[in-house]
Formats: structure tokens, C-alpha cells, sequence
């Protein structure tokens, strides 16, 4: 039987030339991370289980995004716990206030993610890295400090399933889009235990940014990871982050890729030329409709921001729709820039002039009102649209409050208008 | 292990969201996460829920975030298993890190009520229902986890096996 992309990174990292679906493995760890609510836990674990030092101070990664800026005592008690545990074992990939990103936006532009890296993260949207032909999950904190001790981590392996994309993106419709189409016809647990791997003439014709995008929303398919084979577009991408490791990373292309007649539990395809953009409405990111079926929904928020969304490019296209416009009284429109790179690449591009204008609120990197943490929460009763990825009951703060999920272009068009609208209402 | 106790049903696709909202993660003290545990899904949960009481739901249980606080949560309150149709994957692993009892029953949660008492045999994967005199078998957990549970939690199994 032949491999998938999937089973060979797994195989790799395990010293075995194959693995199939089902098998448990001991695997080799690459990179592992925590954040500001996880690993607080895995530190605890870690020295209650009496460990003196780490596997390896270069491979752990902790980044403190989710309550930063501290949102209060405790949450800077949480920070700080990162912070001395950082200090007191020489972690080299700690992130303080100023140079802090949202992880999943922030360890890729840092060159810490590659193709062909076995990547595990506590944190569910973990699953971002396979954008890159990564093999990466989330999991507990228990697994991290697991991992920390000593740079392994269980596995089942999983099965993986084919999503082949054909056509073209119509105008407006982006990676965000074919997520949350994909989300909607399988279901929360479509995924669930199983590789989602996403290919065809739409995936290879998207931006990086894109497929970050997909990528990171696999998890709310239920899926262990997602990946997408690298190619020309990853290449390029990974010249600019990875710097001198950049070769090691090229010379893994001859196997990165999933066989012809490589075993899939499913194959879905889809012609995606007449998608319109996607909306997911409360309270499951399978509850998705055309954006053209919800004009009539008013909101009191946007949020453009998050893992999911709030790369430069999605930046770029909400500008678009702002740029000499008004965000309507009665709403108010958060741009969060993932990281402090896009931030500051959107200063140098004249985005972050344009969002002030329109009467956006402009915020440090954060996950924030994403999950409901601090920075643009919701009250009882009030609707937002957001380019994040989750809209279960309370994420964004009241439990009697509504999410909506979108695309940036599609968020900035609702914030002009206070109800869900199409960017080609605007321009 | 026998467990006995007094049912909590929840539906389909309890989210840690719900289990316990990221609004009470500035902590990882698990008496302070237990006094909001499903407290999106009902408010009420913690002043109803007693030492032993079990909690069967339908599939997806545990979808959404990695956060260990949800399974915590869950056991701190006193919960002593949760029997769900399918568990979302990050929280089954965690619920097996930590020690929290789980089990896969896909008809359970269509044949009872809140307030059932349902006995549970965990070594057998058997579940017993006296008020219809029924049985349930479920899936065991494979080989490999079992040694994970029996040695009480990840951390001491990666410690035993390594010999730390």
C-alpha cells in the first residue's frame, strides 16, 4: 500500500519507512508550544513530575497571546509563570510583549515551521503548520509537558481523507471561504480523528495566507491535522522565513507529497468557480450559508483578526473596502494584526492610516475577543461578525450573544453597512 | 473500577466552550475552574452535580479547544465519567492524560434521563441501567492507553517507562 503525505511524516519521525492508519506511535517531535493559558498547566506538570530541564531549549516555544496585554492579576500571574520558566531553562523562542504574535500567524513568519516537521501544540489551532506540508496537531498541556520532557508524543495514526478543489475562486471568495464551505457539508465532526488533505486547482493557485487559513480551521472539522503537499508557492514562502535552514527544508520535496494510489477513508470534490463567500452562523461552524441569504442580519461588531484571519492579506482586502469609507455608527469595527511584523507592514503600507479613518479600532496582537478573552467582548443580545474561527454559545463573551464567521473582505463590508453584506455592495 | 451514580445528559457537540468559557482561564487551580464547569451549557450544573454523578452526551463532545481546564473541570466538580456517543479527539486525550474516566456508548444517552443511576464497570466497558434492567458494552480502550490509565496519568507513565 502506498503512503499519504501524512503517513510519511509520521513514518519519518517514528524511524520507520511506513505507518498505516491505526498504528500507535511514539513519535519525534520537531517544535512544541504552549500559550499563556496552556502552559501554565504543562510547566506545573512538568516540575510536579520532578523533571530538572527540557529536551531541547531550542524546540519549545512559548508564546503569551491569548490574555496579553494582561487583561488582569491572574492573567499576568499565567504570563509570568511563561516568562521565569522561560529564563530559568534559557528557552530561546519565548515572545515578550512588543514582539508577541498570535501563535499560529507568529511561529510560521519566524521560520520555526517547515515542511516535513512533526509540530504539536497545546493549542487546537495547532493545525495551522500543515499550510506548510507540516505534519502538526493540537493536544493537551499534559502532552506538551510530555513532549518537553522528552521530545516525544503519542500518536494514533490517523486516516486521512481527500478534499479535491476544482476551478476557480470567484472575486471576494478566498482559503476562508473553502474551509468553511468544507465545514458546512461535513459537520463539526466530519473529520474527526482523521488527516483532512486538501488539494486541486483552487489550493494550488492560493496564497500562502490562504491556506494558513484552511488549514487552521481542519480542527473545527474535527480533524487531527490538515495538510496541503508543498509546492512552488511553499517554496518561495519558506526562502524568506527559514533563512540559512532553508535547504535542509528544500531537500525534503522528493518525498513530500501523498502517492497516487494512496489509501483515502473518502474523496470529496468539489467545483468551487460559483461559491459565493461563506458565512457560519451561530452556534457551530457548520452552520454555513452564502452571505447573500443573511443581508437581513444586523450586527453591533466586526472583528478582522485572529489565527484564522489576520495576516497582511487580510488586512489588504479589508483596506480595500475601507479605504475612504465610513464603519457605520452604530458598529464597532476591531482590526487585530496578527503579529507585530504585519503590523508594522500594515503601518508601512498606509492599511493601519486607512482602518483609523473608517473609525476601526486598531489593537496590539491578541487573540482577544476570539475567544471571548479580553479586548471586544459582546453583550447580551448583541451580534458580531468575526474572521475568526469559532461560534459556539459565548466565545465571543455573553453566552446569550451571536457569531457569525466570515472572510475580512466580507467582515469590513459588514461593518459599513451594520448587517452582513457583500463586499460588491461596497465596490 | 465500579462507579455508580446519578445521570447529567447533555446533546450533541458540547464544546469546551461551554464546558468551561476561556473568560475563567486566567487560573489552572482546578477547585476554582469546577465552580464554573458547563456553565454555558447550564448555569445551574454546579449546584446540582454531586460527588460520583456521571455525565452521558451525545457525539462530538469536548470539540474546540485543546484547553486541559475542560476535562479538569469536569473531574474537579466530581463527575466520576463521562459517557458520550463520540469524543472530539483533543479532549479524549486529555480526558486519558489526566485520569478522567471516559467511555464510547452511542445508545445510552437515547434510553436515559437526568437523574437516571446508572452503574459502570470501567475494566469491563460495561454500563448497567436498573430502572429498564439493561445493558450497555462499549468499545475498551486499546491496549496502549490502558497503560497510560493504570499508571494514573500520562506524566507518571512517560516516567515509569523512562525510568526518571
Amino acid at each position: 500500500m502506498r503512503q499519504t503525505i501524512t503517513e510519511k511524516i509520521l513514518a519519518r519521525h517514528y524511524a520507520k519507512k511506513r505507518v498505516k492508519p491505526g498504528d500507535f506511535i511514539n513519535a519525534k517531535v520537531d517544535l512544541c508550544l504552549g500559550n499563556d493559558i496552556t502552559a501554565p498547566l504543562a510547566i506545573s506538570e512538568f516540575e510536579k513530575a520532578g523533571m530538572r530541564s527540557p529536551w531541547n531549549r531550542n524546540r519549545i516555544a512559548l508564546v503569551p497571546d491569548h490574555f496579553t496585554p494582561n487583561k488582569d492579576a491572574m492573567s499576568a500571574r499565567q504570563c509570568k509563570i511563561l516568562q521565569v520558566f522561560s529564563k530559568a531553562h534559557g528557552i530561546r523562542h519565548y515572545f515578550e510583549q512588543g514582539r508577541v504574535g498570535v501563535e499560529h500567524a507568529l511561529l510560521p513568519e519566524s521560520g520555526l515551521t517547515g515542511p516535513g516537521d512533526l509540530i504539536i501544540g497545546a493549542d487546537s489551532h495547532t493545525c495551522t503548520y500543515g499550510a506548510l506540508g507540516a505534519f502538526s496537531t493540537g493536544v493537551g498541556s499534559t502532552d506538551l509537558a510530555c513532549v518537553m520532557a522528552t521530545g516525544r508524543c503519542w500518536f494514533k495514526v490517523p486516516r486521512s481523507v481527500k478534499f479535491i478543489y476544482k476551478g476557480r475562486l470567484p472575486k471576494w471568495s478566498g482559503g476562508k471561504d473553502v474551509i468553511l464551505f468544507t465545514i458546512g457539508k461535513i459537520g463539526v465532526d466530519g473529520a474527526n480523528y482523521e488527516a483532512m488533505e486538501f488539494t486541486g486547482s483552487v489550493i494550488r493557485r492560493l496564497p500562502m495566507d490562504d491556506r494558513f487559513s484552511i488549514c487552521n480551521m481542519a480542527i473545527e472539522a474535527g480533524a487531527k491535522n490538515g495538510i496541503i503537499a508543498p509546492d512552488e508557492i511553499t517554496r518561495a514562502y519558506i526562502k524568506q522565513t527559514m533563512g540559512r535552514r532553508y535547504p535542509l527544508y528544500a531537500a525534503r520535496w522528493a518525498y513530500l507529497y501523498s502517492d497516487k494510489d494512496a489509501d483515502y477513508t473518502d474523496v470529496h470534490e468539489w467545483d468551487m468557480s460559483a461559491m459565493e463567500p461563506q458565512v457560519a452562523c451561530p452556534h457551530l461552524p457548520s452552520n454555513v450559508k452564502g452571505v447573500s441569504e443573511l443581508k437581513k442580519i444586523s450586527i453591533d461588531q466586526s472583528v478582522i483578526g485572529s489565527c484564522t484571519n489576520g495576516r497582511i492579506s487580510d488586512l489588504r482586502i479589508a483596506a480595500r473596502i475601507l479605504k475612504g469609507r465610513r464603519v457605520n455608527s452604530r458598529v464597532r469595527l476591531i482590526v487585530i494584526p496578527a503579529t507585530q511584523k504585519i503590523y508594522a507592514q500594515a503601518l508601512d503600507e498606509g492599511l493601519l492610516e486607512v482602518f483609523t479613518k473608517a473609525g476601526a479600532a486598531v489593537e496590539t496582537p491578541t487573540c482577544g475577543p476570539c475567544l471571548g478573552g479580553h479586548a471586544g467582548i459582546l453583550a447580551e443580545g448583541e451580534s458580531a461578525i468575526a474572521t475568526t474561527n469559532r461560534n459556539f454559545v459565548g466565545r465571543m463573551g455573553s453566552p446569550k450573544s451571536f457569531v457569525y464567521l466570515s472572510n475580512p473582505a466580507v467582515a469590513a463590508a459588514s461593518a459599513i453597512k451594520a448587517r452582513i453584506a457583500h463586499p460588491a455592495e461596497i465596490i | 473500577m465500579k462507579i455508580k451514580g446519578s445521570v447529567h445528559k447533555f446533546g450533541d457537540n458540547i464544546n469546551t466552550d461551554e464546558i468551561i468559557p476561556a473568560r475563567y482561564l486566567n487560573t489552572i487551580d482546578p477547585e476554582v475552574l469546577s465552580g464554573h464547569c458547563m456553565e454555558d451549557a447550564d448555569p445551574d450544573f454546579v449546584k446540582k452535580v454531586k460527588k460520583g454523578d456521571i455525565i452521558v452526551a451525545g457525539a462530538n463532545f469536548g470539540c474546540g479547544s485543546s484547553r486541559e481546564h475542560a476535562p479538569i473541570a469536569i473531574k474537579a466538580a466530581g463527575i466520576s465519567c463521562v459517557i458520550a456517543q463520540s469524543f472530539a479527539r483533543i479532549f479524549y486525550r486529555n480526558a486519558i492524560n489526566i485520569g478522567l474516566a471516559i467511555l464510547e456508548n452511542g445508545q445510552l444517552a437515547g434510553c436515559i434521563q437526568t437523574g437516571d443511576i446508572i452503574e459502570i464497570d470501567l475494566a469491563a466497558g460495561r454500563i448497567y441501567e436498573p430502572k429498564n434492567d439493561k445493558t450497555y458494552i462499549t468499545q475498551p480502550f486499546p491496549e496502549f492507553m490502558q497503560r497510560i490509565v493504570s499508571a494514573g496519568g500520562l506524566m507518571q507513565y512517560v516516567k515509569d517507562s523512562k525510568g526518571i
